[in-house]
């Protein structure tokens, strides 16, 4: 098989893994190396839905020994399969990352044989990549569970950043859709990646050439909308694998059909839940730089994200007592819960005020989105001149200013001779 | 004190600017505008030219270090953005720097520093999206890559691309500058030069092939239920498309072409 057929086929089977980041580290390359890395990622294109391509994210193969039945490769799917061989991929990731295409490889598989195979030829791949091409750049792999720990390891010290897909929000669904995969199979290697991660960082601060194991962590991925778990659920079991796996990121997709199964939401007219997605990674954002918990951003008596508004707003309109906040005075924690503060924007006000008040004719020079903060804000106890709004007429307002942003149906062309003829 | 106003013509280098700053303090002149000599128009105020002198250049550039870490990057940073009349806000920062030393990279509501921090957030943004949106084509065994930015992005382009291919030999041009960046193996090997006229050769078999894969590759990845033509847009503005390997029809040209130059 020719090797663009096999990029199209494997490409095509990996680009349901949401995870895209080439973030959490910095090296620079070294002569007689190629590639290094930077702390924040970067971004090499944008695919037509927006989102990001910095990794060659590609499957080692597409043949799969599972029959999950949310999956595109499950194997009672006809669907053309290939693998690519670990020369082969090597050859390509080269050859993209020296025109600057790519930032590095997401590797990922299907599960070919078994757990143990897939790794070995996923560790034969990197382990070219590294020791033959000396490559500095980025590498993303995906631990496959059930392989044996001392693979996961030997994978995880090739790899910058390891990840183990939990799939689905709760076992019940797991046991539901992917019958083939149970819940501790998945945490026991995301708690070996843990602890790897651990012992690598002990060392490092005693040998500077320990072996570094994953350094730039871990993240997981879960599908959304496939099952009818809450929002609440969701955020709760992320607050927790940020809290007991010391994750870096996690990741939600918004549920795609790829198959037909009855267990399944309908393909017909079925939209993916791309707004909820969206909610979810803004209370995700909250969780994992704005000091909040998953408690403060929805309980039992609202188990789901508002679509209309922000979590943040939402959080803000229940706890009316918390505000106006004193730009002045207030610490930087004050300064995150408030709607239309984010964490530049609150740094950079604990800077300037150093230098003298702010007003908020200041608050706008520092980039302050004030047609959302200027409800929650004072300025030297002065809110912004001519704002009067009462309670309920601030939900209404805030709903209307993000109104815009969201989809709307699509507007429709009049016709004098339309569907009637 | 008020200090005379004058016009001041200086080579456009930033040596010049900065044997500026010297000479004013020296005279007391406040410059009102800056000129290089093939500006045409002439001014009403007394004109003032400077020659550049690198050791006063260099006592000028010591002196930042007065602004502290922040202060002292905008100083650097500023004159390489797009701003118009850049010379002349980047005077008015120094004064105010003088003035206030290390609070002056503090001082974000000052109208100056806004000016200016805003300017060099644009300018260190546009370097980032080239750091990713950058493509290079293989000629020959050279890397050769186009840039169009509206900022002078090559300075701090070079650092990321010099630690990145260690083992290359690369050029990257500056089609808005007319400077390019060239790089190759060994300490210190890179240089980044004026360039008029810049045409690089035919590409060849194997570069056109991975030009295909990764097009395919980038066809293939987007998920068709998810279109969102506008997000892509917003992360990824037009104007780099042109240049990027993954939009281009043309599969025989060396590099991509850009209408209307």
């Amino acid at each position: 098989m020719e090797l663009l057929e096999k990029l199209n086929i494997l490409a095509d089977a990996a680009k349901y893994d949401a995870a895209c980041t080439s973030s959490g580290l910095d090296r620079s390359g070294r002569p007689g190396t190629i590639g290094s890395t930077m702390m924040a990622g970067c971004c090499h294109s944008f695919s037509a839905d927006g989102r990001c391509v910095t990794l060659l994210k590609v499957l080692q193969t597409n043949f799969c020994v599972y029959d999950c039945q949310y999956c595109v490769n499950r194997r009672s799917n006809d669907v053309p399969r290939a693998a690519f061989t670990p020369q082969e991929l090597c050859e390509l990731t080269i050859g993209f990352y020296r025109r600057n295409y790519i930032e590095g490889l997401f590797l990922s598989s299907a599960v070919i044989q078994n757990p143990d195979y897939t790794t070995e030829l996923m560790i034969r791949t990197l382990a070219i990549l590294r020791e033959k091409h000396r490559f500095g750049g980025y590498i993303h792999a995906k631990a496959i569970p059930g392989a044996d720990p001392l693979l996961t390891r030997r994978l995880g010290l090739l790899a910058d950043r390891l990840s183990v897909n939990i799939e689905l929000p709760s076992s019940p669904s797991l046991a539901l859709l992917a019958p083939d995969k149970r819940k501790e199979a998945i945490l026991a290697p995301m708690g070996q990646i843990r602890d790897g991660i651990d012992q690598s960082k002990r060392e490092l601060a005693v040998y500077r050439h320990a072996p570094r194991f994953a350094p730039a962590g871990q993240s997981t991925q879960m599908i959304v909308g496939a099952t009818p778990e809450s929002d609440r659920h969701i955020l709760t079991l992320t607050q927790a694998l940020y809290d007991r796996y010391q994750l870096k990121r996690v990741f939600y997709s918004a549920y795609m059909p790829v198959s037909s199964s009855p267990l399944l939401p309908v393909a017909e007219g079925y939209q993916p839940p791309l707004l909820r997605e969206h909610r979810l990674y803004q209370a995700d954002w909250l969780l994992r730089y704005y000091h909040f918990r998953a408690e403060e951003i929805l309980d039992e008596t609202q188990p789901d994200l508002d679509p209309r508004m922000d979590p943040k707003c939402c959080w803000a309109l229940r706890h009316l007592d918390f505000f106006p906040v004193e730009v002045n005075r207030a610490d930087y924690e004050a300064l995150l819960r408030v709607p239309g503060l984010g964490v530049r924007s609150a740094k950079r006000i604990l800077r300037a005020r150093r230098v003298g008040p702010l007003n908020f004719e200041g608050l706008k020079r520092l980039g302050v989105v004030l047609k959302r903060a200027q409800y929650f804000l004072t300025c030297s106890g002065r809110m912004a001149a001519g704002l009067h709004v009462s309670e309920d007429g601030l939900l209404r307002h805030l709903v209307s200013l993000e109104a815009p942003a969201l989809a709307q149906p699509m507007p429709e062309q009049l016709s004098l001779f339309g569907d009637a003829v | 004190m008020s200090w005379t106003q004058i016009s001041c013509q200086y080579d456009g280098t930033y040596p010049g600017f900065l044997s500026c700053v010297f000479d004013c303090y020296v005279h007391q002149e406040e410059p009102v505008e800056f000129r290089v000599p093939s500006d045409m128009c002439c001014s009403l105020y007394p004109l003032r030219t400077v020659e550049t002198d690198e050791a006063h250049a260099l006592r000028v550039y010591k002196s930042f270090s007065k602004f502290g870490a922040e202060g002292q990057r905008l100083a650097v940073r500023c004159f390489l953005t797009c701003l118009p009349d850049k010379e002349l806000w980047l005077w008015r920062f120094l004064r105010l720097g003088y003035a206030q030393g290390a609070r002056v990279g503090q001082n974000l509501t000052d109208p100056t520093v806004d000016k200016v921090r805003k300017a060099v957030w644009h300018l260190e943004h546009e370097a980032h999206q080239y750091k990713g949106f950058t493509r290079f084509s293989e000629l020959e065994g050279i890397l050769v890559g186009e840039i169009e930015p509206k900022n002078q992005v090559l300075p701090l382009l070079r650092p990321h691309f010099c630690g990145r291919y260690p083992q290359e030999c690369f050029v990257l041009h500056d089609r808005t500058h007319h400077a390019a960046l060239f790089h190759r193996p060994g300490p210190r090997g890179w240089n980044i030069l004026p360039v008029e006229h810049f045409s690089p050769g035919p590409a060849g078999e194997t570069e056109l092939t991975y030009r295909k894969l990764w097009r395919t590759f980038y066809d293939t990845i987007a998920i068709e239920g998810r279109y969102n033509p506008k997000c892509r847009m917003t992360n990824m503005p037009k104007r780099y498309w042109a240049m990027m390997t993954e939009f281009q029809k043309d599969w025989d040209t060396a590099l991509p072409e850009v209408k209307g130059v």
